[in-house]
């Protein structure tokens, strides 16, 4: 028989969270700082009319866009949180949450050989995106040095003549890290002078802790090269109803329209129905949450502080990216002894890119109380290293 | 700083002036400061907790009594009030728009005990027109927290990117 396999596929990586999901989901017993989503339910206001919609037996297909009350929910919370103008006929379309849209820009932009400028340590999709849509990924590495942000001699030192893409992961999973306005400036500059195209994933937009996040796309002239990714999982916590939406000029939104139409359909319509309401009337729901991770952050970066980690304060997402080269082990080491010894799971930085060697991803997506049983294991692992 | 204090001890009353320093971003000393100011001010009444007194052996019945009172001229309805609310008995009296004018939650150990201080008490006040007593059957949420669920587990995956 013939080999049945692409090997564009096989040789794709597998991601290295999912060796650490495998060592750690047979753990029944262990307790976890490992998760990239909410604690939060999807406020029940937004799952009622999920379920209304149900009741109503609005389990049709939608256009292929989305729903038009909810493109125009978009475009409305667009301009009220980023003040970022797009038209909700030919400029947004609804996905099966951020992740489809991610897949469908790449797949929407490159031809074989184009090059694209991915900063890591960063979410573990991009890199096998860009390869399966046969571009070719370059890293670019994010420094702790820089607080993680992404700076202009980074990228000039990775722009070739093939380079057409930039991905901006900000704020970042899993470093916390965000791009201020004064941060993002210079990055456009080289942008509009290398003719670069943008992917904007804003997916925590919301989740900032040090003044509104600020889109690229609101820079001048960056609206017509940039793809905007956003969704309703982490501002909203409906990670589960699998949806979120891309904002990109009518070129290249029409393209990732002709992808999705073919693949996917639609989003789904109950999911979307919800998502109406949550962008109607959930501003204050967002606020409050927002408002508790917000002290989380801080709760969990003095605590690790005082465990004896060195810490960059993040500004955004819910995740913290300590340090752990005092401790003289690697990232993978230090989370399987503290899963041995401790039982906490905690996330290998090197699961989003071999420079996030000597860091973890702890997430604070856990009310007060679990942190607090978690760091006291975790103290009592520190204490232990340190006495050997 | 005053609303964000209070905002998070709202649902959390136990949470200690230095956690909160801590999560907010504030000197300990200027949020005890703040803490101290705001219950002299009255502004923070009392910590009290919130029981489930049915999973207890305690005997406890609640009822929600719906007053009619002649406001008295000059005073308003807060005398009366204030002659109702003086009464241990009393768990809670609010001023009400609408069909009755003071709601008033009474607790006894039984519900002869509650029907004894309507008749006894309550009632006979000069100023009180009429009563309409219900007693509560089940608390399903207070203060924002429900009552009847356990504590659900965290079903979502142990790591996800």
């Amino acid at each position: 028989m013939r080999d049945p396999l692409a090997k564009k596929v096989v040789t794709i990586e597998p991601s290295g969270i999912r060796k650490f999901f495998d060592l750690v989901s047979d753990r029944k017993d262990a307790i976890s700082l490992g998760v990239g989503e909410p604690d939060f339910d999807t406020p029940w206001h937004i799952r009622e009319e999920g379920i209304y919609s149900l009741e109503k037996g609005r389990t049709f297909y939608t256009s292929n866009a989305g729903l038009k009350e909810l493109k125009s929910e978009i475009a409305k919370y667009m301009e009220r949180r980023f003040s970022l103008q797009y038209d909700d006929k030919e400029e947004i379309m609804v996905t099966v949450g951020g992740s489809e849209a991610i897949d469908l820009a790449f797949r929407a932009m490159l031809d074989p050989g184009d090059e694209v400028l991915l900063p890591m340590p960063s979410y573990v999709s991009y890199l096998p995106c860009i390869t399966l849509a046969d571009g070719v990924p370059v890293v670019v590495e994010l420094k702790e040095k820089n607080a993680f942000k992404l700076t202009k001699e980074d990228i000039l030192e990775k722009i070739t003549d093939r380079t057409k893409i930039l991905v901006l992961p900000f704020p970042n999973n899993p470093t916390g890290s965000i791009m201020t306005k004064e941060d993002l400036k210079e990055i456009v500059d080289v942008v509009l002078e290398k003719d670069l195209f943008v992917i904007s994933d804003e997916i925590y937009a919301e989740l900032t802790y040090q003044g509104q996040h600020v889109s690229i796309a609101s820079f001048p002239e960056m609206k017509e090269r940039t793809v905007v990714i956003n969704g309703f999982s982490k501002s909203y916590a409906m990670t589960g109803w699998r949806l979120g939406f891309a904002c990109a000029p009518s070129n290249i939104l029409k393209q990732m329209l002709k992808i999705h139409q073919f693949a996917i359909m639609c989003a789904p319509t109950t999911s979307q129905y919800a998502a109406v309401e949550a962008l109607r009337n959930g501003d204050d729901d967002v606020n409050h949450m927002q408002e508790a991770y917000d002290h989380r952050r801080k709760f969990l970066v003095h605590e690790l502080r005082r465990i004896g980690f060195e810490v960059f304060e993040p500004f955004g997402a819910f995740y913290v990216f300590p340090s752990i080269k005092a401790f003289g082990m690697t990232s993978d080491e230090f989370a399987m002894k503290l899963l041995e010894q401790e039982k906490v799971a905690v996330v290998p930085g090197t699961a989003f890119g071999a420079c996030g060697e000597g860091f973890l991803r702890i997430s604070y997506a856990y009310s007060i109380d679990s942190l607090k049983i978690a760091l006291e294991r975790i103290e009592r692992f520190v204490k232990g290293i340190k006495n050997t | 700083m005053r609303n964000e204090i209070l905002r998070a001890i709202d649902k959390n009353g136990r949470i200690t002036p230095d956690e909160l320093a801590i999560m907010l971003g504030y000197d300990v000393d200027a949020v005890k400061k703040e803490i101290q100011e705001m219950e002299e001010e009255h502004i923070i009444c009392g910590y009290p907790t919130l029981i489930n007194w049915d999973k207890t052996d305690c005997e406890r019945v609640t009822a929600w009594i719906e007053v009619k009172v002649a406001p008295q001229r000059g005073l308003g309805f807060d005398k009366i009030a204030e002659r109702i609310y003086k009464f241990e008995e009393v768990e809670s009296v609010y001023l009400i728009s609408g069909e009755f004018d003071l709601a008033v939650m009474i607790e006894g150990k039984s519900m002869r005990e509650v029907a004894n201080f309507v008749s006894s008490k309550l009632s006979p006040l000069e100023s009180v027109l009429s009563t309409s007593t219900n007693f509560i059957l089940k608390k399903y949420k207070e203060h924002g927290l429900t009552l009847t669920d356990e504590s659900p587990e965290d079903e979502r995956m142990l790591i996800t990117p």
